[in-house]
């Protein structure tokens, strides 16, 4: 058996070149400046004390503001789905959880870019609004529209770990919870809602996740001039050319995820 | 009582499905229109399927796509079986090691792990395109097929192996018969993963290509500064092709199970 313990020699050397250095990478180029030629290094914090400027600092509280708001949004819709959704007979949960998944196995582009035929000005939308006789919205390229579309794109990861957290519940110890005279709230917030916390905390962390690095979305759905953490990492790469500043946001994007990651295993019950 | 309930969530869990499929629904619909509009239907066609045909740089993204997704499918299930058999023996610190780097392409941002490969790239002096991306993409499957592996790896009897080795078989012997029919499940489905991960990646392509080769995403999402029905009609095909293989890949197990019931009731 000792022969295979030689397996893993590739993937020690492959992942040390295309995971570990290119984070090293990232960081290297946040504490220095000098442009793409890292010649001459030089240790600076001027990377970061730019993103304390007021016009990068409120795309930062923007890119949180809408995270938190298509985290809200998603868990409100997402929970009672995931509970209406787990009283079901094991065969139809089956049905109806492959229904959530089928969109998330669909190019994220694709998906996003649909909505762009709903809301546009001249879009469906409007025009059934028309025929109502309502005036036409402006609903494209704004806060609303991106918010929609982030929340359709990430709505099934918050609803698939609620579903899994709530199936493997004992159902009995609703029933017992009844039977000790506890009332159909009671039962559902002491017994029903703890339960699913892991599920619940997971989703959480795994749409905020999505929705604060993104910026396909907020490109097609909220146009040009809309900037989120993510637009502003991919303008520096791609047309200002400020890699330094660039690794400074990615860098300061990657600890804020690792750090709620870590608080939202903190708070959750199931690991003590 | 009990009906009305039924009756309401029945209605939401139908309303929400409305609003997963609905915009899916519209392009398809769309792509069968015979005029350019996208509000009004005016007839059944196909032009936008010809012109799709006929244009050359979609056919190239696609082209770009299917050998991508296909190439990195195959090298990342192979790369992460072997790491996941071989995890299972190795010693507690490489493990945890192993695993927790594995781990950081999946938890990071796709826009971190993009730029990381960025930078990496443009550092050792490769030249962006076709090779680039497909790295970038074995990077990122892999760790998927390790995750999906791994587990079946360690479920499995240790002593199985070594009952075949006592019993005359080589290591490759022992690994080909015994251990690697056993975890079959495991592979498949991280295969499975990566495959989609990789036919559907948007991001991390969009950052280490150059050269002009484009993927489907990085083709539309240069198109959609205006709306265009050729879109809607790749939109359809994408769409279809990855609905039939996940249809494909979920319903015959569950057939499946309910057959095997039927014989055991």
């Amino acid at each position: 058996m000792k022969h295979f313990k030689h397996l893993t020699k590739p993937y020690i050397v492959w992942s040390f070149i295309l995971i570990v250095i290119p984070l090293l990478l990232i960081a290297l180029y946040a504490f220095t400046t000098g442009g793409n030629a890292v010649k001459i290094l030089e240790f600076t914090l001027k990377n970061f004390i730019k993103f304390l400027e007021p016009t990068y600092i409120s795309v930062f509280f923007k890119s949180v503001k809408l995270g938190l708001l298509t985290t809200g949004i998603c868990l409100l819709m997402g929970y009672p789905l995931a509970y209406f959704i787990s009283r079901f007979k094991d065969k139809t949960q089956d049905l109806l959880i492959l229904g959530v998944t089928i969109p998330m196995w669909i190019n994220l582009l694709l998906r996003t870019y649909a909505w762009l035929n709903l809301l546009a000005d001249n879009g469906i939308i409007n025009n059934l609004l028309a025929m109502l006789g309502i005036s036409p919205i402006s609903m494209m390229y704004t806060d609303f529209s991106v918010t929609l579309g982030m929340v359709c794109n990430f709505l099934p990861l918050m609803i698939i770990p609620i579903h899994t957290s709530l199936r493997k519940m004992d159902n009995s110890l609703i029933e017992a919870a009844y039977d000790l005279g506890a009332n159909r709230i009671q039962a559902f917030r002491r017994i029903i809602l703890k339960l699913s916390m892991p599920g619940v905390l997971n989703g959480i962390v795994m749409v905020f996740l999505m929705s604060i690095s993104t910026f396909v979305i907020p490109k097609l759905l909220g146009g040009g001039q809309y900037l989120l953490i993510g637009n502003l990492i991919e303008s520096q790469f791609i047309s200002v050319g400020d890699w330094n500043f660039g690794s400074a946001i990615s860098l300061l994007l990657a600890v804020i995820i690792l750090i709620s990651m870590r608080l939202m295993k903190k708070i959750d019950p199931q690991e003590d | 009582m009990k009906k009305k309930k039924h009756i309401f969530s029945g209605l939401y869990i139908a309303l929400c499905f409305i609003f997963f499929y609905l915009p899916i629904i519209i392009t398809m619909i769309f792509s069968f229109n015979s005029s350019k509009s996208l509000t009004h239907f005016t007839g059944f066609s196909l032009k936008w399927y010809q012109e799709l045909i006929n244009n050359q740089e979609i056919v190239s993204a696609v082209y770009v796509s299917v050998t991508i997704a296909i190439l990195a499918t195959v090298i990342s299930t192979v790369l992460g079986t072997v790491t996941a058999i071989g995890l299972s023996k190795s010693r507690k610190f490489l493990k945890e090691y192993l695993l927790n780097v594995n781990n950081i392409p999946i938890l990071n941002p796709e826009i971190v792990t993009a730029i990381g490969l960025m930078i990496l790239f443009s550092s050792i002096g490769i030249a962006k395109g076709y090779m680039t991306m497909l790295l970038a993409h074995i990077c990122f499957c892999t760790p998927y097929v390790i995750t999906s592996v791994y587990p079946k790896v360690r479920s499995l009897d240790p002593n199985l192996a070594n009952a075949a080795m006592d019993l005359g078989a080589t290591p490759v012997q022992a690994l080909t018969k015994v251990i690697l029919p056993l975890i079959r499940p495991g592979i498949f489905a991280g295969a499975l993963l990566a495959f989609t991960m990789s036919f559907d990646d948007f991001v991390i392509s969009y950052f280490v290509t150059g050269n002009g080769v484009k993927n489907i995403s990085i083709i539309v999402y240069n198109m959609t500064k205006r709306t265009n029905p050729t879109i809607n009609a790749l939109s359809t095909i994408v769409i279809v092709v990855i609905i039939l293989i996940l249809l494909a890949v979920n319903i015959v197990p569950i057939l499946k199970k309910s057959k095997e019931r039927k014989f055991e009731g």
